[in-house]
């Protein structure tokens, strides 16, 4: 029978060998996770994106621009083009020659705008073509539905367009990761501003788009405007793609309220803006107040849809191309040299995504999925165009500067519709992530379902 | 004295002034109004009429074309989003611009900047500046024989081939030419609204109380009035074509009998497509002036295609005045249905109205509202 004796000498040397172990750089042993597998771990020399955008509905202009953002972005990652945003950006971990040694590669799908066609989409790009990160959309009601999938799946959504506050919110998950801002910090940033354009005294008449990101940018802007003093006289909800809202402009008139909030976007923004204007309400009066027109979320691509219609009036912005800092002229800069126009907001955060996705598997050292989250949770960064950004892990949502715009009224080009007001400080948006409920669920790692 | 001068006069000089103010450019112009229970209803009646033009001339097109080729037209949608393309298309010529490239000025990306000058402003001056502003009505010329060639092509060289085919294959093929047609026009156009705007002397409202009489609480868009006159003129002018015209009379006739009025060696065929031509010309002059109250994109016929193909059933199959009669009932009623007073009673009442109004027409008058016996009844 052996007997296990400790003397003083055997003391020291398993001190020693431990010591050593725990000093180990890390770079020695982050190959452990080698052994372990999640979904599409690549094998041969590429590693697949998925880039999830719509090419058809409503909204595939706004796909379209994050399809070349997402091209441009693999470009960079894998040495091509200026490296663009790259080069200003505060995380130096990639080099430009893909992402640990294996060259990116790309399939897209086509979401249509509609959340199951998104599913389908993104199910194929994961199953079929191997997709390791699945990217894009422009609703929020695709995103949700993506989310949801990717969490099963096991592969990590990077989400685009999305601006509900259920995204990061009540259907937050551990593998969706949201850069965009939300209708929450719309609504926060939006407020103070409206107030002292145009008064605390005001009532306010809200026309919402009847869906999960109408309610909640409909919620946060009675929230912060009546925290002003604004007193909310009636929210009135409107069947999406509705077309023409004469039938539901016309009781604004009759309800008392001088300000009205259209809680639209996209096709019904542009529609319900322009009838509203047609209606008179830019030149309407009541109780001696000059009648006001908000839209909460602006997008450049949408404002060229409304004309004449956008000038003079209040919403806010994730990003715009005319922003004057580093990491925004970089990226303008090789987006116009490579498609000859000024990038969208939509194009900025699809490009910010992918990189940021590209990165924090460069960091972690592994395309292992947990590992990449835990890389991306609480990781602060700069240089992508929207200053100082932290992806907050708690609830995978970015907390950066918010952007309140408003109409120009003699813009140069189709471009230049857009006017930054005030830049709101991130300090000033940020939430506690209990208000939104939620559970970001498990982040064991899974083979594809 | 003001005794002395009639009201309608007063009312009539105020509305003048009111409106000489709004049209004079001079911002800005805010007019203090209240609004009163009947004169939001005046507003939702006016909102319907408005509306009800609309689907009454896509449901006329419809109806024309069933009532004479029997065929069920899923296509129709697409023409008035075509005729509406003929305004966007007819605006880019019009604005067509010559582009220099300044070295001297620099794009934020570095590349030289691009100088556009508007040719048909610098060839025709101040006449070319006219014909910019007031481009939605004049494409109404360039639209007519465009969209009655469209039509003619369209049922020469598809329709014709379904005729004796079943109205499954009929809808099938007409909305598979519906999706191609629509995916072009996406392609060129892109997918997002393209606006057009009103001609500026009728972009602002008018003072609808006043010319009634009523005071000055119902404003109302110019071009939306403009547009409800112009649909009555459109369907005027076709019944007025149906009924006093020896061709018109052929048609009706054929509509009726078909075989006997080819027996009197009478090509009704050709008439047909005639007929169709028209019905796609009908279409499209309420695509083409449908533009500044709807930013069109790709996707405008579809939105609308569903709609009329209801009031088409609720008018009564084949049925021209039933299609017209149960257009504006439809519209009227989607309009009062949106009122918040009534959705405090059954909310979503304004989504459902119409298909509501459907089923219980169908149901006590299986025909419609004017429909004959005979027609899809087999």
């Amino acid at each position: 029978m052996s007997k296990l004796i400790i003397n003083r000498r055997g003391l020291l040397k398993a001190g020693a060998v431990g010591g050593l172990a725990l000093s180990t750089p890390m770079h020695f042993i982050r190959g452990a996770y080698a052994a372990d597998q999640s979904c599409n771990m690549p094998t041969g020399a590429n590693v697949v994106f998925g880039f999830n955008v719509p090419l058809s509905g409503p909204y595939a202009d706004e796909g379209a621009d994050e399809l070349k953002a997402y091209q441009l972005a693999v470009k960079h990652l894998n040495g091509e083009g200026d490296g663009g945003m790259l080069s200003t950006f505060s995380s130096k971990a990639l080099k430009g020659n893909g992402i640990l040694g294996k060259k990116v590669t790309f399939v897209s799908g086509d979401t249509q705008t509609k959340a199951d066609a998104a599913r389908d989409s993104a199910k194929r790009m994961i199953e079929k073509e191997k997709a390791i990160m699945i990217t894009g959309g422009s609703s929020s009601a695709e995103a949700v539905a993506v989310q949801s999938l990717c969490q099963d799946m096991g592969v990590i959504f990077m989400s685009c367009l999305t601006h509900s506050n259920d995204t990061t919110g009540k259907d937050k998950k551990r593998y969706g990761f949201r850069h965009f801002f939300n209708a929450y910090m719309s609504g926060v940033a939006l407020g103070p501003v409206l107030a002292e354009a145009y008064g605390k005294d005001r009532k306010a008449y809200h026309l919402t788009a009847d869906y999960t990101w109408g309610w909640t940018q409909e919620e946060s802007m009675k929230k912060s405007t009546e925290a002003q003093g604004w007193k909310t006289v009636n929210a009135v909800r409107t069947p999406l793609g509705a077309g023409d809202f004469s039938q539901y402009l016309t009781p604004v008139l009759s309800s008392g309220a001088d300000v009205l909030i259209l809680n639209h976007y996209g096709k019904d923004m542009v529609n319900s803006l322009t009838q509203a204007v047609q209606f008179g309400m830019r030149q309407k009066q009541v109780g001696g107040k000059n009648f006001e027109i908000v839209v909460p979320l602006f997008s450049e691509l949408m404002a060229q849809g409304a004309g004449e219609a956008i000038k003079g009036i209040y919403g806010t912005a994730n990003w715009d191309w005319k922003l004057d800092n580093a990491g925004t002229k970089a990226f303008v800069k090789s987006f116009g040299k490579e498609y000859g126009t000024p990038p969208s907001q939509a194009a900025q955060t699809a490009y910010a995504q992918a990189i940021l996705y590209a990165d924090a598997c460069e960091r972690a050292g592994t395309f292992f999925a947990p590992a990449v989250i835990k890389a991306l949770e609480d990781f602060q960064f700069d240089g992508l165009g929207n200053g100082k950004t932290l992806y907050r892990g708690s609830d995978h949502q970015c907390f950066k500067d918010v952007l309140v715009v408003q109409g120009k009224e003699k813009p140069k080009d189709k471009f230049d519709l857009l006017e930054v007001k005030k830049i709101v400080p991130a300090k000033d948006v940020t939430y506690d992530p209990a208000i939104f409920g939620g559970d970001l669920g498990p982040a064991d790692a899974k083979t594809c379902g | 004295m003001r005794g002395c001068i009639p009201a309608a006069t007063l009312v009539s000089v105020n509305a003048h002034r009111v409106l000489s103010r709004i049209k004079s450019g001079r911002e800005p112009v805010r007019l203090a109004t209240r609004v009163t229970a009947m004169d939001a209803i005046i507003l939702q009646i006016l909102n319907g009429l408005d509306k009800g033009g609309a689907y009454a001339l896509i449901a006329l097109g419809l109806t024309l074309v069933f009532g004479t080729l029997g065929v069920v037209n899923f296509a129709h949608g697409a023409l008035f989003m075509l005729g509406a393309f003929c305004a966007v298309t007819f605006n880019k010529l019009l604005t067509l611009e010559k582009v220099t490239v300044d070295p001297t000025q620099l794009t934020p990306w570095g590349t030289p900047a691009e100088i556009k000058t508007s040719l048909v402003e610098a060839w025709l001056g101040e006449f070319g500046k006219v014909l910019v502003n007031y481009s939605v009505p004049v494409s109404i010329i360039a639209a007519i024989p465009v969209m009655l060639i469209i039509g003619i092509v369209m049922e020469r060289g598809l329709i014709r081939h379904f005729y004796k085919r079943p109205h499954a294959d009929q809808i099938l093929v007409t909305f598979g030419l519906a999706i191609v047609i629509q995916e072009i026009i996406k392609h060129f156009y892109g997918a997002n609204p393209i606006p057009q705007a009103a001609p500026a002397a009728f972009s602002g409202t008018a003072q609808v109380g006043m010319l009634l009489g009523m005071g000055d609480a119902i404003p109302y868009p110019w071009w939306r009035l403009i547009y409800l006159f112009f649909s009555l003129a459109v369907i005027g002018l076709v019944f007025a074509f149906l009924q006093f015209t020896t061709y018109g009379m052929v048609v009706r006739a054929g509509m009726r009998d078909r075989e006997t009025v080819g027996l009197l060696g009478i090509d009704i065929e050709r008439r047909f497509t005639v007929v169709f031509g028209i019905a796609a010309v009908v279409a499209g002059l309420a695509g083409v002036m449908y533009t500044p109250v709807l930013p069109p994109d790709y996707h405008m016929g579809m939105d609308f295609l569903v709609l009329s193909f209801v009031v088409v059933v609720v008018g009564g199959m084949g049925s021209l005045g039933g299609a017209v009669a149960a257009g504006f009932l439809l519209g009227i009623l989607q309009s009062f249905a949106s009122m918040n007073e009534i959705k405090s009673i059954i909310p979503g009442i304004d989504q459902i109205i119409i298909y509501l109004v459907a089923v219980v027409i169908l149901l006590t008058m299986p025909r419609g509202l004017m429909g004959r016996k005979g027609v899809m009844e087999d």
